[in-house]
This record gives structure tokens, C-alpha cells and sequence, in this order.
């Protein structure tokens, strides 16, 4: 006899993992758009974004559903998490179109002469948010708990670009406009990484059963 | 307010208070040479409602059974270990059993008012306990059909008989009778299995405002009620408690497999 309820959850992970893939191209897209002034990739991440934000709706319609039938336990917090997951998600997928928007605009000026670390930058974020979601799928807190602090990385890094661009404007009024585009891709990468950590919290959350939001949680590699 | 126990001890004479309230250690039962409930150990404290949790058979409803004797009832029966109420054990060959179950009430599964009147139905048990004045019980009944949340649907209709009230009433007379002769600990055996999901909801708000004068012990099949209602679960299986602890982590992060198996629909 089939276990519908199993099989609704099953439904929801399957659900949340292609949804994780899409944001993970749309993610990869918008950097590649925007480092090889490719316009019409840009436009193609844009476009996309609505497919994210169908998931976004099925993934929430489809665990409230799963709530009605009262899950415990396991089940519980994994439904829980998949809504909240769906959601950093979605966000990752709005900062993937910002930066694409930026893409597009830079791709008909002509280039910034400025040295940045944003591929650096952009490396970190999708690692994180690649780590992130393979804890999820591995069942792997560990894993998971090690994103957390590379938050400060790429945080550092954002920090760094702002200040090469202010410099940057001061010296060469005329690439005001574009240094501002750069500035908030950066943002922009720099707020997917914030996301990836939110998920992060959320895998350890649904393995470990323990909430590390806001405790200082910091990062203790093991010994061994 | 409730009498403590701890105060008034059974047979004997006082001894100091002694948390926690009911102690049950090492318990055994057999019914002949069948072992129903295995070496329990279980300490709950007192105006607490813990829920007793287990797939049928699982040996939940016998140790609630334990904690007021109804299982001397039964031919056969055999218990091993000790059960203390207050410090004191209520195996011991001095304690009244009637005044035990004074103190610690029942409800049933299945309604059973008196076929009387619903004024009779609560009356019929402090008479027993030596409440005869006429205002001092319909002073007592007031109050306790008050408490049970019944008072205003019946109170224009006290003489009639409690058998032509709903399902939910009856449940909630049952728990008026219960609680009028002010016992200290409650035993509920899925007092809200019959009724629907109204009658259930009073049922589960009235269990709710009643622990902040009684100890509560229910044992339910419904996973969702025992995490409504009560502060602290216990797992059983095959006569053995598997898992006790707090509610909110027995259905978010149980520590044993087969608890998580079974809260999540796994198995029983």
C-alpha cells in the first residue's frame, strides 16, 4: 500500500531540489552576463526569474497542504524548512535579476577600466549557496554549519569592491553611472550569500533539530 | 482548590511533602503469565497534563489504570515495582482504595453518565463522600459543572436526565462528576475519541484550564491532541516506555527511532 503522506513529502523535496537548480543557473547566468557583457543572456536570466517564482507558490501551496495532515517530527521540520527555503530561493533568484538588469545596462557602455575581486566574490556566493543545498540533499549539518562563516568573506570582499568604486568615481567622474551598476551587482552577490546562510541555518535546523539563528553561532571544525 | 496529597496521606501518619507527585518505579504487570507493562519508570509532577502515547496495546491505558487500582478489577492481575502518590505507596496493604480514587478520578473513553438527572449525576458522588446539606451541594455542583464549561448549557435544565444531553455534554458531566469531589490527579483514557471535532475542541480548552488546579494524565491515539494539550509525553511500546520528555520535543526531535517512526505515521 502506498504511503501518500511519504509521498507528499517526497514530492515537496523533489519539488525544492529542481527549484534549487534553477536558482543555481540563474545565479551562474547573471555572473557570466554581466563578466562577459553578454546581453543576451542577461535578458534570458530575467525572463526566467518567473519560473522561480512559480516554484516559489507550488512549494508553499503543496506544504501547507502537507501541514493539514499534521506532520511530526522529521516531516515537520522538513516542511517547515522547504517553505522557508522556497523563499531564500525566490530572493536569490530577484538579486540574479538585479544583477542581470545591471548586465544588460553596462553591456551598452563601454567598459569600466577598474581591477575588482567580484569574480572572487561571486565564486564565494555560489559556493555557499552550492554548499548549502548539498547539506540539505545529503542530510550532512556538518557540511551545512561550515557555510555560515564564509558569510564574513564575502562581506569583506563587497566591502572591498565599494570602496575600489568610490575611489574609483572620485578619480573618473565620467563612469559614475556605470561604477554605481557594479556597486550593486556586488550587492546583490553580497545578499545571496546572506541567503545561502539563512538556508544553511534552515538545513541545520531540519538535521540537528537545534535553531542556530542568532546564537553567535561560530564555526568549530572538528578535530578529527 | 484542590487538596494536596502530599498533605493528607492515605493511612498512617503525615509525612513530609515529597515531589514528585506520582512516582512510579520499576512497575511491572502481568496478566497471568503475560508481562503487559515491563520495569516502567516514570516521575510526573504535579498540575501537569502528560499524555500517554503508544500504537494499541503498547500497555498506556494499563498504567493509567495502575495509578487509580482499576486494575484490581481485573482477575489475574499481577503488579510488580511501586506506584507513590505524595510519597506514599498506593500498593501498600493500608491504603483505602475508595479514598484513593477520590483522589485521583477518572474519565473513560466511552461517556457514562448515571441514567439520572444531570443534577443527580455530579450530587451522586459527593453524597457518597458525606456532602449532604442541600446548599452546600448545589453549591459543589454549580461549581463544578462551572469548571467543566457545561454550567450555562445546562444550568436551566438540571433535572433532567444527563442521557439526553450530546456526546460533548456527557464527556463534560462525566468530567463535572470527576472533578466534584476534588480529587488531586485526573486519569483520562481518550475522553474525546467519540466526539467531533467541536465537542473535542471543548473538551481539549476545558483539560487545558483545568490543569491549574489538577495533574492530568490522558491517554490518547490522537498525536495532534496530545501535542495540543499536554506538557509532557510518553512513548510506550510493547510494554516498555521507549521516550519520556517534553512535548514540543517528543513531536519535533524525538531522540529514539521508534518514536519518530511512530509520530510520524510510521508504524501502529
Amino acid at each position: 500500500m502506498e504511503n501518500h503522506f511519504e509521498t507528499g513529502i517526497e514530492n515537496l523535496r523533489q519539488k525544492l531540489l529542481v527549484m534549487a537548480s534553477h536558482t543555481e543557473k540563474a545565479v551562474n547566468d547573471a555572473i557570466q552576463s554581466l563578466t562577459q557583457r553578454d546581453l543576451e543572456l542577461a535578458l534570458r536570466v530575467k525572463a526566467d526569474d518567473e519560473v522561480i517564482d512559480k516554484y516559489e507558490v507550488e512549494i508553499d501551496e503543496l506544504a501547507i497542504q502537507l501541514l493539514t495532515k499534521a506532520p511530526l517530527a522529521t516531516n515537520l521540520r522538513l516542511v517547515t524548512v522547504a517553505m522557508k527555503i522556497s523563499q531564500d530561493l525566490e530572493r536569490i533568484g530577484d538579486e540574479a535579476t538585479k544583477i542581470a538588469k545591471r548586465a544588460r545596462d553596462l553591456s551598452q557602455e563601454p567598459p569600466v577600466k577598474i581591477q575588482l575581486d567580484l569574480p572572487r566574490m561571486a565564486t564565494r556566493a555560489l559556493a555557499m549557496l552550492k554548499s548549502a543545498l548539498d547539506a540539505f540533499v545529503h542530510h550532512d549539518p556538518i557540511v551545512a554549519r561550515a557555510v555560515i562563516p564564509q558569510d564574513k568573506e564575502v562581506d569583506a570582499l563587497n566591502k572591498q569592491i565599494h570602496a575600489a568604486l568610490v575611489q574609483h568615481m572620485v578619480e573618473n567622474p565620467d563612469a559614475i553611472s556605470r561604477c554605481l551598476h557594479w556597486m550593486v551587482a556586488a550587492k546583490s552577490l553580497e545578499r545571496i550569500a546572506d541567503h545561502a546562510t539563512n538556508i544553511a541555518e534552515d538545513v541545520v535546523y531540519l538535521w540537528e533539530a537545534q535553531d542556530i539563528r542568532h546564537t553567535g553561532f561560530k564555526y568549530q571544525p572538528s578535530a578529527t | 482548590m484542590a487538596e494536596t496529597l502530599t498533605s493528607q496521606p492515605f493511612a498512617g501518619n503525615p509525612v513530609a511533602p515529597v515531589l514528585p507527585l506520582i512516582d512510579i518505579d520499576q512497575v511491572s504487570l502481568f496478566y497471568g503469565a503475560s508481562k503487559a507493562l515491563k520495569n516502567i519508570s516514570l516521575r510526573l509532577e504535579e498540575k501537569v497534563v502528560t499524555a500517554f502515547i503508544g500504537p494499541s496495546g503498547c500497555g498506556k491505558s494499563t498504567l493509567l489504570r495502575c495509578l487509580n487500582r482499576m486494575n484490581d478489577l481485573i482477575d489475574n492481575v499481577r503488579i510488580e515495582g511501586a506506584i507513590k502518590i505524595g510519597g506514599h505507596n498506593i500498593y501498600a496493604s493500608d491504603v483505602d482504595v475508595i479514598e484513593l480514587r477520590k483522589r485521583v478520578g477518572m474519565v473513560f473513553q466511552k461517556s457514562n453518565p448515571f441514567p439520572k438527572s444531570i443534577y443527580e449525576n455530579v450530587a451522586y458522588g459527593l453524597r457518597l463522600h458525606g456532602v449532604k446539606n442541600k446548599a452546600d451541594l448545589d453549591a459543589r455542583i454549580e461549581e463544578s459543572l462551572r469548571n467543566a464549561a457545561l454550567w450555562d448549557e445546562v444550568k436551566d435544565r438540571l433535572h433532567s436526565s444527563a442521557l439526553g444531553l450530546s456526546g460533548g455534554q456527557q464527556q463534560r458531566l462525566c468530567i463535572a462528576r470527576a472533578i466534584a469531589i476534588k480529587p488531586e490527579i485526573i486519569l483520562m483514557d481518550e475522553p474525546a475519541s467519540a466526539l467531533d471535532p467541536i465537542a473535542t475542541a471543548r473538551v481539549e480548552d476545558l483539560i487545558l484550564d483545568l490543569k491549574k488546579e489538577f495533574t492530568i494524565v490522558i491517554v490518547t491515539h490522537n498525536m495532534q491532541q496530545a501535542a495540543r494539550i499536554s506538557d509532557q509525553t510518553a512513548f510506550f511500546y510493547l510494554g516498555e516506555l521507549i521516550e519520556f520528555g517534553a512535548t514540543n520535543k517528543i513531536f519535533t526531535n524525538p531522540v529514539q527511532k521508534r518514536t519518530e517512526d511512530y509520530v510520524s505515521g510510521r508504524f501502529g
